[in-house]
């Protein structure tokens, strides 16, 4: 159940990364997840939304990419996806492959944020000085 | 309002990784072999460990070990009779060790000098599954699995067995009474983990000792 420490630090670097952008709303957060990362989705959305309570983030989609495996198979010399876990073979040749190039992912790909119009803003300020005049 | 997408491209563990690193640099200068051992409960890591620094004592080696549990600090007194410095962590809760916890005991570590040690043993909190996210800056892990546990272990927890860089067959004196088959065993471990080095031992006969400590001498040769 390490899940939740995940959680907390996805949390923590995306809010460290939204703060660059003062006044958005972060709607989604998008995943990069390898097969052999350990992490469970389900238990990952469960963390999430216990993470973001009553936070800035709360109410972020969290979208989770799932990256299958792919070892490097030194006789054929290419990078092959393999199915599953259970076995780390080259599916083409059956020669063992222990060579990971893909599946350990574990990494916040991009947010997707919601920004006021600059425009509107603008007007928006430019009618509060009206306003107070 | 308007949408936008920004590209982040960053390790969830980013933190947990740099910190790491930065360890790993420090134990490389200091020339001392760390190694972080990964089990579920109960496979026999402690009396590993145990056997593991009597005999590095007595070979003149300077061992020392960090263990994480839950709660209690009843391994780190067994450990401690070996006559090797050994310093507990309590997670409270937490089900893995990271590299932070390591760096803050490593720390305030009183006597204990990395410059002075030859080997450096972190033992994990009992689990198979989330010490395989967090690096701890170790140069070998070990994934460790006991005769009574099965032998489709490695099958069940891929992501950790194939992690690691040694595999310790624990407790093979129970090996017959167990129906165990070692053929499959070991077979399974090579599935997740093609050639990984294999080592099957009893810490309560001693077999297996010999190949381990090694193992363990050849590659503090290396550090």
């Amino acid at each position: 159940m390490h899940e939740l420490s995940i959680a907390a630090s996805i949390v923590e670097a995306v809010t460290e990364s939204a703060s660059a952008y003062p006044g958005a709303r972060v709607k989604q957060v998008r995943l990069r997840v390898g097969a052999l990362a350990s992490v469970v989705e389900d238990s990952l959305q469960f963390c999430w939304e216990l993470a973001t309570e009553g936070s800035p983030l709360a109410g972020a989609a969290l979208v989770i990419n799932k990256l299958p495996v792919i070892v490097h198979c030194d006789a054929c010399g290419v990078d092959m996806e393999i199915e599953g876990v259970q076995s780390f073979r080259c599916p083409r040749c059956g020669e063992p492959a222990a060579d990971l190039r893909q599946g350990r992912e574990l990494e916040i790909e991009a947010i997707e944020i919601e920004e006021p119009e600059p425009k509107e803003s603008a007007i928006a300020a430019a009618n509060q000085v009206e306003e107070r005049i | 309002m308007i949408t936008r997408i920004v590209e982040l491209r960053r390790g969830i563990l980013k933190k947990n990784d740099e910190l790491a690193a930065g360890l790993r640099n420090r134990f490389t200068s200091a020339g001392v072999l760390v190694l972080n051992l990964v089990s579920s409960p109960g496979t026999g890591k402690t009396a590993l460990l145990e056997l593991t620094l009597r005999e590095l004592r007595r070979r003149g080696a300077h061992a020392a070990a960090l263990v994480g549990d839950l709660e209690t600090d009843n391994d780190a007194r067994r450990l401690a009779a070996s006559g090797a410095p050994v310093r507990q962590i309590n997670t409270h809760g937490i089900c893995h060790l990271d590299a932070e916890m390591v760096s803050k005991h490593l720390e305030s570590w009183e006597g204990v000098s990395l410059a002075d040690l030859d080997y450096l043993f972190i033992e994990n909190v009992g689990n198979l599954v989330c010490p395989s996210s967090y690096d701890l800056g170790e140069r070998i892990r070990v994934a460790l699995l006991s005769v009574t546990e099965g032998e489709d272990k490695p099958l069940k927890y891929p992501g950790l067995f194939n992690s690691a860089d040694a595999a310790v067959i624990t407790k093979i004196d129970l090996a017959v009474p167990c129906t165990f088959d070692r053929e499959l065993a070991l077979k399974n471990i090579n599935e997740i983990r093609p050639g990984i080095r294999i080592f099957e031992t009893s810490a309560k006969t001693g077999a297996g000792m010999e190949a381990w400590l090694a193992y363990l001498a050849e590659q503090a040769q290396r550090s």
